[in-house]
């Protein structure tokens, strides 16, 4: 759906995508960073399951909702990728404890 | 960068590091106030400077002249005194100006004397059948991606709206080698005619000839359909194609992703959960706060700049920001004011930002049927309730949006209402045969934006809040 401008020089940045490592950019949102990645990104809604992606990138929407480092509903659109980022899709409702 | 605020005590705490906010941060310090700058995102510049301290767009004319306006600005504030605290999610604002915000997981809390909200603007909700869909998302998440991470689209690209940003993207877009397959322009050809009275300001604006600019460059380079009065997305659990009607005429072009764009409307939620008055924007089909020429709100103390003040534009938004921080300076230390620009030149360069804008507001009015939906389409996309579901409570009872909630919770999911508020107000007005201002909108409340339990839980606490709930 994406791709990156070859202008982009920023250094790389690994962060692991429900376990599988993923190739982010040293500034990307962890949204950004998902959309880049070609892989399959979807969450589901809390309330029916359907799947959704970020609609809106700047913190209004919370279609963006992950988990990352095992806390759940983060809006992904606004944390930045961090080395050894633990990301995970997240399905439905955030769990209880995490 | 995200620690926590240094004092317990600011003369002014603005809201927002757009180019309202940075320009009112630092004319406040400039002037010698204690200054905070609280803001959500990673970095300055609010939606309109997104990343301009760190794009990875070198390539300066790609993003045009008008964004790297946002550097000068960043750089002024650094050279201020005052403080910025980013990744910094204000949560609630009362009428004490005592402000609670999240950093890190962890809540602060600072008091004001003065505090100045620029938190700008949202994308107007585009209620189409399928909005909702993977694939599906607005011309800003577009131009944020693009800003930020140069990211460009580079499926089967379909972009359907109207107004001055679908042109700036789709501009931006093509001279970072990305692709758009067509452009649906949804403007309604009657707006041109209402418009034409107000085009004589707007050809003596300088958006006229960057606007026409603009529109030449996408033009030689993609396909436009002008007068769409239908549009929808279909998917198979993600985007396929989009279905759009022009001139009579149905067609359906294979998608992979659809942005869509129809304006933009004040972010007033912590504005509205301070109390601060609003009113229905007849031209601008939004709520926008009920606010004097130096941008003083009803609520004493609170100012707001920006657009959301009302929508202005980003040379606009940093005139403001200079007169609520300069109203904000004469209040608090009136020798200091001196200092900076008078407020009768900042008042002429307020009027000649906003030149034109008339013209804007009335061409690029969105059509009621792109803004009030029927049947299935989804209205609330956090509770999935449909226009549909939204009417069978009309029917039965449910008066305005805030009965609505106990019906159906709309604006109860995450986001506020903020994907759904003006929607739900139009589409109950119009079933109700009412006023947007009669139907009103959401009681909006801290916390503006959800923080946990725990974080709540392990706020600070005197021996009397223990004791007012403690037993025994």
């Amino acid at each position: 759906m994406f791709r990156r401008s070859e202008q982009d020089k920023r250094p790389q940045v690994q962060i692991f995508v429900d376990g599988v490592a993923v190739a982010a950019r040293q500034g990307d949102t962890v949204s950004a960073a998902l959309l880049a990645s070609s892989r399959d990104v979807r969450r589901s809604t809390a309330v029916s399951g359907a799947p959704r992606l970020p609609y809106c990138m700047m913190g209004v929407c919370f279609d963006c909702l992950v988990t990352i480092d095992g806390v759940g509903n983060r809006q992904g659109c606004l944390v930045p990728v961090a080395e050894g980022m633990q990301v995970e899709i997240q399905k439905g409702k955030r769990e209880i404890g995490r | 960068m995200t620690g926590a605020p240094k004092r317990e005590d600011y003369d002014v705490v603005v809201i927002g590091a757009g180019p309202a906010g940075l320009a009112a941060a630092a004319t406040s310090a400039e002037a010698g106030l204690t200054t905070l700058l609280l803001d959500e995102n990673i970095g300055p510049g609010g939606q309109v400077f997104r990343a301009i301290a760190s794009t990875p767009v070198t390539e300066r004319s790609q993003l045009g002249a008008d964004y790297w306006v946002g550097a000068d600005l960043v750089q002024s504030l650094r050279a201020s005194s005052a403080e910025v605290i980013h990744r910094a999610t204000v949560w609630s604002l009362d009428r004490n100006l005592d402000i609670a915000v999240s950093i890190g997981g962890a809540s602060a809390f600072v008091k004001a004397k003065r505090v100045i909200l620029a938190t700008g603007a949202l994308e107007r909700p585009f209620p189409i059948p399928g909005w909702t869909l993977p694939g599906v998302m607005t011309a800003g998440a577009a131009q944020t991606m693009l800003k930020s991470s140069a990211l460009v689209p580079d499926g089967r690209t379909v972009i359907a709206g109207q107004g001055p940003l679908l042109w700036l993207l789709a501009a931006q877009i093509l001279r970072l080698g990305g692709r758009i397959d067509r452009i649906l322009d949804t403007t309604e050809r009657s707006n041109y005619f209402a418009a034409l009275p107000h085009a004589f300001a707007f050809l003596t604006s300088p958006y006229f000839t960057k606007g026409l600019s603009m529109m030449r460059e996408v033009k030689a380079k993609v396909q436009v359909v002008s007068g769409v009065t239908e549009l929808s997305a279909a998917d198979d659990g993600q985007l396929t194609s989009v279905s759009y009607v022009a001139g009579g005429k149905r067609e359906i072009i294979p998608a992979d992703l659809l942005l869509l764009h129809q304006g933009v409307v004040p972010n007033v939620n912590l504005a509205m959960s301070a109390d601060v008055e609003h009113r229905w924007d007849d031209l601008q089909l939004c709520w926008s706060p009920v606010l004097d020429a130096s941008g003083n709100s009803s609520v004493a103390g609170i100012a707001i700049a920006g657009d959301g003040a009302g929508i202005g534009g980003a040379n606009a938004a940093v005139v403001r920001g200079r007169i609520a921080a300069r109203s904000a300076v004469e209040a608090l230390a009136p020798a200091a004011a001196a200092k900076l620009a008078p407020m009768a030149t900042l008042r002429t360069d307020l009027a000649k930002a906003e030149r034109g804008r008339v013209f804007l507001d009335t061409l690029f009015r969105p059509s009621p049927h792109f803004r009030i939906p029927a049947g299935d389409t989804i209205v609330c996309r956090c509770e999935e309730v449909t226009a549909k579901d939204v009417l069978d409570s009309v029917a039965i009872g449910a008066t305005g949006p805030n009965q609505l909630k106990a019906y159906r919770r709309t604006g109860m999911g995450p986001c506020q209402g903020r994907l759904c508020g003006l929607t739900v107000t139009e589409l109950m007005a119009q079933a109700r045969a009412k006023t947007p201002q009669e139907i009103g909108y959401y009681r909006l409340r801290a916390p503006v934006k959800p923080i946990t339990l725990a974080e709540l839980a392990a706020v600070p606490k005197s021996e009397a809040d223990v004791k007012a709930v403690v037993r025994g």
